[in-house]
């Protein structure tokens, strides 16, 4: 299972990049998705319930839905913040989560309201743990 | 997020190592530990509607009864008059209560034999896993002074199905050409392969042309491994459910249950209420649940079972509420998204005048409204086979 070394992690599966300041305002922005080992344990994937730009976000509050053929599960916030796009090809593909999940399977971007939350997420290293842990139960 | 079983307790096909070879999923399911899906349940999906897959089903429940008396004793407990199967023909069917709720909905097969047992016909019953043993004990109580023998062939033989427009090639191939060509569909009939028999119906639960095969136990993952060799897709739980969904297939527990009659669910095809017109005895003796059943063929159902389907983005799922007007008006029953759709498919309760085809209703996805239609049953259908292939 893919788990990329310059990601922070959530306990639900999240991931996190930091992409660097936005334009003008200064502060961080950020892009969000699920990881590989989420999108596996689902399966395949036929819908995503996105948030609409503009929408605020508290850092583990629950932001979206996710419905694979299987079930349905609950996609939480990394970090606080704002959303500034949702991906808009996940509506008619939302199987790019199973086939790209850190790429062009990313779920929304973010104007991070604390960027310092960032460092209280999993690191790769601590995700592979987990996920590990998950695995083995 | 995780399908860890909780190993230990589960029973095990005797294809288990067939599936874990194959790198299937396994979760729980009505105490079995089943393949849940191995490449991916749209892909499984896809090759039995395109192509042919099998699925592991030796959890599902096989009980064999014979001896003088034992198709009076199916007679006392199958909704279907099981007296009316010459060998070689099946009927799918209920179980009723007193009460004429559903304790199981079964396929009941007389034989095939070539020469007449001595001991009277024998018949197959198949049951659902998660009522496997409730169906065995309801008929030993109903036995009573009955000369009628009862074989539990759960544990001793494999059940698999393989399903799909190439189906019927590959069994073909397998077990003889035209043995398999001339099994009319819901027939059965028993085939040979390598020195072992098997036994074959012309049954299914995915809407797909198809056999459902058991073996005894030690053969079954040598026949599975032929099927896989012949191109056969494995095909999990995950698949199973989907295709019967589409097929408007019901499924014990979400969509009937002990609360539910036959008629409600659409399943009063299966009941044989010969009344016994006046100055004729009645063709068919006294059953489990037939006084309940009669009333319930002639009363107003107070509920029917429909199929929906979404005019929007969004997923239907079970227990979800059926709303018209912002007031609960059913329940979802089965639901999910359909492969072969595109959109999400469900079966519901809703009332009777509410169940014309057209109608819109609202489904309650946690908090918010997914317009659904009723549509006319099932979803999908499989296209007439070519004459060149039959």
């Amino acid at each position: 299972m893919a788990v990329p070394a310059d990601l922070r992690y959530t306990r639900e599966h999240e991931w996190v990049r930091v992409d660097g300041p936005s334009t003008g305002s200064g502060q961080a922005t950020g892009t969000v998705g699920i990881t590989d080992y989420a999108q596996d344990q689902l399966g395949d994937i036929v819908f995503v319930d996105v948030p609409e730009a503009g929408k605020k976000l508290e850092q583990m509050a629950v932001f979206g839905e996710i419905e694979s053929v299987k079930a349905v599960s609950e996609l939480y916030s990394p970090v606080s913040g704002e959303v500034i796009e949702s991906n808009p090809a996940l509506a008619d593909s939302p199987e790019l989560i199973n086939d790209s999940p850190y790429g062009d399977g990313w779920i929304v971007k973010l104007r991070l309201s604390d960027a310092a939350e960032v460092e209280g997420l999993l690191t790769a290293d601590q995700y592979s743990e987990l996920i590990e842990r998950e695995g083995a139960a | 997020m995780t399908d860890n079983p909780a190993a230990g307790t589960l029973r095990r096909t005797p294809l288990h190592d067939e599936h874990l070879r194959l790198g299937g999923r396994m979760v729980p399911f009505a105490g079995w530990e089943m393949p849940v899906q191995y490449s991916g349940i749209i892909g499984e999906h896809k090759a039995v509607r395109n192509a042919v897959g099998m699925f592991d089903v030796s959890h599902m429940g096989r009980f064999q009864y014979y001896g003088p008396d034992g198709v009076e004793l199916l007679r006392r407990v199958c909704t279907y008059d099981v007296g009316r199967l010459a060998p070689g023909r099946g009927h799918y069917c209920a179980v009723c209560r007193g009460d004429g709720g559903i304790l199981d909905d079964v396929y009941v097969f007389s034989l095939p034999a070539e020469v007449e047992d001595p001991v009277g016909r024998r018949y197959l019953l198949v049951a659902n896993a998660s009522n496997a043993e409730r169906i065995r004990d309801w008929a030993a109580e109903h036995k009573g002074g009955l000369n009628a023998r009862f074989q539990d062939r759960h544990a001793s033989t494999a059940m698999i199905a393989v399903q799909g427009p190439g189906a019927i090639d590959v069994l073909a191939d397998l077990l003889g050409e035209s043995a398999v060509a001339s099994l009319k569909p819901r027939r059965c009939g028993l085939f040979y392969w390598q020195g072992e028999e098997v036994f074959g119906s012309r049954t299914g639960y995915t809407g797909e042309d198809g056999m459902e095969l058991v073996i005894d136990a030690s053969m079954g993952p040598v026949l599975w491994r032929a099927l896989l060799e012949a191109g056969v897709q494995p095909c999990g739980l995950g698949a199973r459910d989907t295709l019967r969904l589409e097929a408007a297939l019901l499924l014990y527990g979400n969509d009937m249950d002990e609360t539910a009659n036959p008629f409600e669910v659409g399943l009063g095809w299966t009941v044989t209420l010969d009344d016994g017109a006046p100055g004729r005895a009645p063709v068919r003796a006294d059953f489990v649940g037939r006084e309940a059943l009669l009333r319930a063929r002639d009363a107003a159902p107070a509920r029917t079972l429909v199929c929906l389907k979404a005019e929007e983005r969004g997923v239907m799922r079970p227990g979800h509420a059926v709303l018209r007007s912002g007031k609960q008006v059913g329940k979802v029953t089965s639901g999910g998204h359909s492969p072969t759709l595109g959109v999400s498919i469900g079966m519901g309760f809703v009332p009777p005048e509410m169940a014309e085809e057209g109608t819109l209703l609202t489904v309650d996805v946690r908090g918010k409204p997914l317009p659904v239609r009723v549509v006319p049953r099932p979803f999908y259908k499989r296209p007439p086979k070519d004459e060149g292939n039959a």
